[in-house]
């Protein structure tokens, strides 16, 4: 079934069991944002120290696809100098808009190449984008700061 | 317990025939967001194009006056229908703008019934679309009045238990939903258009949802305005009623200025067309009034009342499907009192966005989210929900299909 291309297996488990949720209490900033088409809700805590992303929590509600992109963002930014991780991140937005062009590089974007089908089904991006641009948006104000 | 020929009037809908994702055929269950055309709604505005085609009100050639007698022709079509006065009928584009029109009017003037200041109420309840909504949040914040709200109850009806402080000398606009497109609940609006006037307060009924659905006579309503959109009827898009009573019709300041809604205009100044000419700027959407005329047209050869008996048993048959699925919550009334052919519903573990995504698989359109009723969301603590909604071309095997549709998707998600 087409579905199937969506909702990969890795993506259900995220879904089910998703990492770094729940906000920790160490961050130097925090933001939340939503999804206006959908009621979509994420606030996510940044916290950055010698141009190392230190930790990424994040809480939320939202659908299997935010929710396990948010999963799958936080644990690959985890640890990464922040030019790294904006890097993973480009190469992400980049697969979203492919409309199912590109399978993604798992070299660098690791689980999250299993929302690649995501591609495809162009009301989605948005949810599996809505992690990735709380992260980015933190980045930038944290940098700013 | 009628059921209308529903094979018929598919028919006459011309997507009916499109397949959909899998070659399934399609169970659209999204009327509450817009309704399907019939072929006669489409060849009547292809007709105004092909054969009628001229700016309205403008020009003395044959096709200026075909024009024109055709678009008041549609007016007098809306004005039949609602049993209002072919003058107390204002075309818009949209039901958000009839609304919005009724809002600014209150902060262009400051005399008479329109005067609004700071001290004065507006009066909605926290089950409106946002489009009944937003614009008195705004017209409270440029006038500094103050916006007040009816609750819900837990079983989505109005409260009104507050209906004593609510309503006080101070309102001067109770602006409420006739039929919730979240919960499906059906208000009681006799009774609070009359203790709304016993204060002198204008009254304005988003009939969106109610005028599509079920006869409504704005002369036993007893509110002063009603908006509603053309496209959840049949018509096309680009189409809105606003009905008012002709006093405050008169009474009432524009809001867009520009041609064919004036009477005189020299460099410095201009005045206005009597109603609903002054509040009908620019050329107006002729093809998509005339359109929404052929879909009046329709509904009534059908009959209101045999399409609202029709939604009612589609709707107490859904209610009853809907309570055997373990995990799900209906979102809004439980019975099929004073409740049109809206139910909302939350599934365990499962978000509406993914439901939404495995029943498209079988054909199945529903709305998921939170229908512009953000408020109402947050009330019942979710984020938003699926949402089907009925019209007079389903029939009881498209509920079925939504039955089999959802227990599909919790076997999907292993819930
Ligand atoms: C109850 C209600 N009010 C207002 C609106 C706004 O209608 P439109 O978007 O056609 O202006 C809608 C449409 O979704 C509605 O359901």
């Amino acid at each position: 079934m087409e579905l199937d291309s969506l909702y990969q297996e890795v993506i259900l488990d995220h879904y089910k069991h998703p990492l770094h949720k729940g906000l920790s209490s160490q961050m130097s900033v925090q933001v939340h944002h939503v999804n206006p088409s959908c009621g979509d809700e994420i606030t996510l805590n940044l916290l950055l120290d010698g141009g190392v992303v230190q930790d990424v929590t994040w809480d939320g509600v939202g659908c299997s696809i935010s929710q396990a992109s948010s999963s799958i963002m936080s644990d690959l930014v985890h640890g990464k100098r922040v030019e790294e991780a904006l890097t993973i991140l480009e190469s992400f937005s980049e697969l979203m808009a492919s409309k199912g062009s590109q399978q993604g590089d798992e070299a660098v974007l690791e689980d999250a190449v299993a929302l690649a089908g995501v591609s495809k089904f162009p009301a989605r991006v948005k949810c599996a984008l809505l992690g990735w641009m709380a992260f980015k948006d933190a980045v930038l104000q944290a940098e700013s700061k | 317990m009628s059921l209308l020929d529903v094979a018929a009037i598919k028919a006459d809908f011309p997507i009916f025939a499109k397949k959909m994702r899998n070659e399934a055929r399609l169970v659209y269950l999204d009327s509450g967001a817009t309704s399907q055309k019939p072929e006669q709604v489409l060849a009547a505005e292809r007709s105004f194009y092909s054969e009628h085609n001229a700016a309205v009100h403008r020009g003395s050639h044959l096709l200026a006056e075909e024009a024109s007698l055709a678009y008041e022709g549609a007016r007098e079509i809306v004005a039949r229908f609602i049993n209002g006065q072919v003058d107390e009928v204002v075309f818009t584009k949209s039901a958000t703008e009839s609304i919005n029109l009724i809002a600014y009017s209150f902060s262009n003037t400051n005399k008479g019934s329109f005067a609004l200041t700071a001290g004065d109420e507006i009066l909605v309840s926290e089950m409106e679309h946002h489009a009944n909504l937003i614009p008195w949040q705004q017209l409270a914040r440029r006038t500094g009045a103050t916006l007040k709200w009816f609750g819900t109850t837990s079983d989505g009806r109005l409260d009104l238990s507050a209906i004593d402080d609510l309503i006080s000398e101070r309102t001067k606009i109770v602006a409420i939903t006739h039929q919730s497109n979240v919960l499906g609940t059906i208000n009681p609006i006799a009774e609070i258009a009359h203790r709304a006037h016993l204060v002198g307060a204008i009254v304005v009924l988003d009939a969106c949802q109610s005028v599509p659905h079920f006869a409504v006579d704005v002369a036993d309503l007893g509110v002063d305005f009603i908006a509603f959109s053309g496209h959840k009827m049949l018509g096309p898009t680009g189409i809105g009623v606003l009905w008012g009573r002709a006093a405050l019709l008169a009474e009432m300041e524009p809001f867009l200025y520009g041609g064919s809604m004036i009477e005189s205009v020299t460099m410095e100044s201009a005045t206005w067309a009597p109603a609903p000419r002054k509040f009908e700027a620019g050329v107006p959407n002729m093809a998509q009034a005339v359109g929404l005329g052929a879909a009046i047209t329709y509904l009534e050869k059908i009959g209101m009342r045999e399409i609202h008996e029709h939604e009612s048993t589609l709707t107490a048959y859904a209610l009853a499907g809907l309570s055997t699925i373990k995990g799900l919550q209906i979102i809004g009334p439980l019975d099929a009192i004073d409740r049109g052919g809206v139910i909302s519903f939350a599934i365990d573990e499962i978000h509406p966005h993914d439901v939404g995504q495995v029943l498209d698989q079988y054909g199945i359109a529903v709305r998921t989210g939170h229908h512009c009723a953000w408020p109402l969301m947050r009330k019942f603590g979710v984020s938003g929900t699926t949402r089907a909604s009925f019209y007079l071309y389903n029939d009881l095997s498209d509920i079925d299909a939504l039955v089999d549709g959802i227990t599909a998707t919790q076997k999907y998600f292993k819930v």
